[in-house]
Order: C-alpha cells, then sequence, then structure tokens
C-alpha cells in the first residue's frame, strides 16, 4: 500500500497530540521492524507497528484513522521491552486509542455484549476492555 | 510476621480455584498471611496516559492499606494486580511530581512514597522461601507429568516490575521443577494471549491462545500452567471454541500454577475446585494417579 504524502495531508496537531499523551518521542523510531516482527496480533492488523510509527512521523491522520492496529493491540508491551529505541509503542497505541475516546467515542458497545458471552468472563476481562475501549 | 494478602476481585468469583489451592498451599508451607481488610479493585490495567493520574488512585489506595497496617511487603496472586500495583508502586516511588499531585489529591489519605514491596507468589517462593525448601514439603511429587509454564505478559513486562526476564524467564521452570514435573519448555510461553481482546476482537484473541496451546502439545506437553485468570479464560474456557473452529486443536488440560502445588503439597484436591477447569484437567491428574479417582 503506497502512502501519498503531503503538507494537506500532514496533521501536525495529531502528532503533537499523541507526543503529549504518550510521553513517547516516536520520531527516534529508525523503522527496524523490530515491534512488527514482536507483535502477537501481527495477524490480525491492517497495519503493523512499524507503519504505524512511521505515519505518526509523518502525522498522517487519515491512514492513522484507517488502521484498526490500535483496536486490536492488547497492550502485551512486547514491543515495547523489545524496541532498540526505548521506546514505550504500547503508550503510543494508548494515545491513539486516546484520541478517539476522549471524543466520546466508544469502540465496543457494553451493551450489546451477549449475556452468555460475558457469563464466565472474569472481572478483569470487562474491567480491562471497558477501560482500554470505552470512553 | 504475617504478610498482607491482596486477592483482587476476580479471586473472589470467577477464579476461586486460583485462590483456595493458593491459600491452603500458604497454610501448609507455614507461610502467614492475613487478607487486607480492606481492599478495592485496582483497576485491572495500569494506565499508559502521561496526563491520566485519576487511575492511579485506586491501587495507590491499596496500597496505603497495607503501609497503614505497618506491613512492609504485599503478596498477590493475579498477574494483571500483581502488574497494576507494582506499577503504581513504581511511579509513586520514582517520580517526585506525579506523586506529590496523587498524595494531594488523596488528602484523606496518609502520604505515600512507595515504601511498599509489591510481590507474586511465585517470585515469592523464589526469593523469600526458596525453591530447596519447598521441595522438602513436597509429599505428592509430580513425577511424569510433562508442563509447559506459561508466563503471559504481565509478570515480565515491562522490565521495571518484571519476575524475571522478559524474554527468557525460568522462575515458574523452576517451581515446577520443585514440584517434581517435568518441564517442557516452548517458545510461545511469553507471547500475549490476546488479553482483554477476548471483548473487542474475540476472533483474533482465540487463535493466540490456540498457537500457543497449540505450540505446547507440539513440543511435547500433556498440560499446561498458568498464573492468569484472564489467561485461564482465553485458554482454558475458550477451548471449547477453539475444538470447534480449528481442525488441529487439541484438548491440553490448564492449570492455576498453585492447584499444581496444593495437589502436590498433598492437599485434599476438592480445596483446589478441579471443576472450575475444563473436565481435563481432573482426568489427567487422576490418570497420572497424583489424585485419587
Amino acid at each position: 500500500m503506497p502512502i501519498f504524502i503531503s503538507t494537506r495531508e500532514s496533521d501536525d496537531k495529531l502528532r503533537k497530540k499523541v507526543m503529549e499523551i504518550s510521553g513517547q518521542n516516536f520520531q527516534q523510531c529508525f523503522q527496524c521492524g523490530t515491534c512488527t516482527g514482536s507483535c502477537p496480533m501481527a495477524d490480525h492488523i491492517n497495519v503493523y507497528p512499524r507503519r504505524i510509527m512511521a505515519l505518526l512521523q509523518l502525522g498522517h491522520r487519515k491512514a492513522l484513522e484507517e488502521a484498526n492496529t490500535p483496536w486490536v493491540c492488547a497492550s502485551c508491551h512486547t514491543c515495547m521491552v523489545r524496541c532498540p529505541r526505548g521506546i514505550d509503542i504500547t503508550k503510543v497505541m494508548e494515545a491513539l486509542r486516546l484520541v478517539k475516546l476522549r471524543q466520546n467515542i466508544d469502540h465496543i458497545e457494553p451493551k450489546k455484549l451477549e449475556p452468555d458471552q460475558v457469563a464466565d468472563m472474569p472481572q478483569i476481562a470487562m474491567v480491562s476492555g471497558f477501560r482500554k475501549m470505552t470512553s | 510476621m504475617k504478610i498482607a494478602y491482596y486477592p483482587g476481585c476476580t479471586l473472589k468469583t470467577k477464579a476461586k480455584n486460583l485462590e483456595t489451592s493458593a491459600l491452603a498451599s500458604l497454610d501448609a508451607l507455614g507461610i502467614e498471611y492475613e487478607e487486607l481488610p480492606r481492599w478495592n479493585c485496582c483497576g485491572a490495567v495500569f494506565s499508559l496516559a502521561d496526563d491520566d493520574l485519576i487511575h492511579m488512585v485506586a491501587p495507590v489506595r491499596d496500597l496505603i492499606r497495607v503501609q497503614e497496617r505497618g506491613e512492609d511487603t504485599v503478596l498477590t496472586l493475579c498477574s494483571m494486580c500483581y502488574n497494576t500495583l507494582a506499577r503504581a508502586n513504581e511511579l509513586m516511588k520514582t517520580d517526585e511530581e506525579k506523586r506529590k499531585t496523587i498524595n494531594d489529591f488523596m488528602d484523606e489519605e496518609p502520604d505515600y512514597q512507595g515504601k511498599v514491596r509489591v510481590v507474586h507468589l511465585l517470585d515469592f517462593i523464589r526469593d523469600d522461601y526458596g525453591f530447596d525448601k519447598l521441595k522438602e514439603q513436597i509429599k505428592k511429587p509430580l513425577n511424569g507429568l510433562k508442563i509447559a509454564p506459561y508466563y503471559g505478559c504481565t509478570l515480565l513486562r515491562p522490565k521495571e516490575v518484571a519476575l524475571d526476564r522478559p524474554d527468557n524467564p525460568v522462575v515458574m521452570h523452576k517451581f515446577l521443577e520443585a514440584l517434581g514435573a517435568e518441564v517442557v519448555d516452548f517458545g510461545s510461553s511469553t507471547v500475549c494471549c490476546g488479553a482483554y481482546q477476548v471483548l473487542g476482537a474475540p476472533e483474533a484473541a482465540l487463535q493466540v491462545s490456540h498457537e500457543i496451546l497449540d505450540d505446547a502439545a507440539n513440543c511435547g506437553a500433556e498440560a499446561l500452567a498458568l498464573t492468569c485468570p484472564l489467561c485461564d479464560y482465553n485458554m482454558g474456557k475458550r477451548q471449547a471454541q477453539m475444538l470447534e473452529k480449528y481442525d488441529n486443536a487439541k484438548e491440553l488440560p490448564v492449570y492455576y500454577f498453585t492447584q499444581l502445588l496444593a495437589v502436590a503439597l498433598g492437599i485434599a484436591p476438592e480445596i483446589s475446585h478441579l471443576e472450575l477447569n475444563r473436565e481435563s484437567a481432573g482426568k489427567l491428574l487422576k490418570a497420572k494417579n497424583f489424585i485419587e479417582s
């Protein structure tokens, strides 16, 4: 998938917002791909973490909004412990979620969960899932 | 001195088999503990946003409950509680500015400086009790049980709160060896099971969980030991869905590490509530003559 870059596509506000919420300087990413190679969800995301970092460096809002990556990320921290640049990519994913959630846009609707789906589910699944995917 | 014990929400309901087996084992090992008389949910996950301190209040409040009892260590059994409490503790210890904001905000509580030590039962047994001493207490060694140790995420990552080396841990290996079991090393022992994505991307979580179990079985394991109720849900309870969906899926008994400890200590199996695991869990222990059928 080629990325078309123009000054019109670049959103400096989003770049700064994600940097502010995450406290991470993703400009330091040198695109080694260790995060992507370590991601347990790599088969289920449409944009790999390495590419997310590049899109953030460019402030490419549209491509970032189309990525399901932050919503499939399980916050396992594997990319974070392995990143040779010391970037906490897990925090970057959290910031990308929060940019949406803080506009009161939920990713999952607790009301729509089937009773038999949650009957045996441990509390920690629901508490953590709602923390990560609802506003 | 009695050690303060923090159970967390899940251990009182869906993961009773983790709590009852652990507490009976502590008694058998002569480790004195006392459940905190007042505790609240830790929040299950540590907040990863730099500007979000309100989610630190819950875990810090729990740590204050430990501190006000004059205890220096708090023992956890649930991996997610361990991680959340340990990270909140680390933040209070190392970040002066945030510590001040949180302490000022919780003005009805005594100030907290991060002085409590947060431990998980695995590192407590390794560092405070000792594997050699544990070996002496074993009444029914799990000889011949080929078991894969599964660590998951929250005991090992991030590094600041890791019980062991994040990419190459041995603590559960040594624990299971002390019980007399035959440890089966496998590549996926630190790979995430999908965690809370059981809510957001349930099919993705099912597949990654299936791949972990498949890897363990492929390496020769007859069963898997784990520490976290969410991992147990994804890899234990959801095995029924895996068996339906994947042609190569095979039943693999899954146990909490404390259930295996309790069996090896000769504690009555009823206490470990094996009926809360999948049926295969009790069956395998009976077939191996570790418990009576």
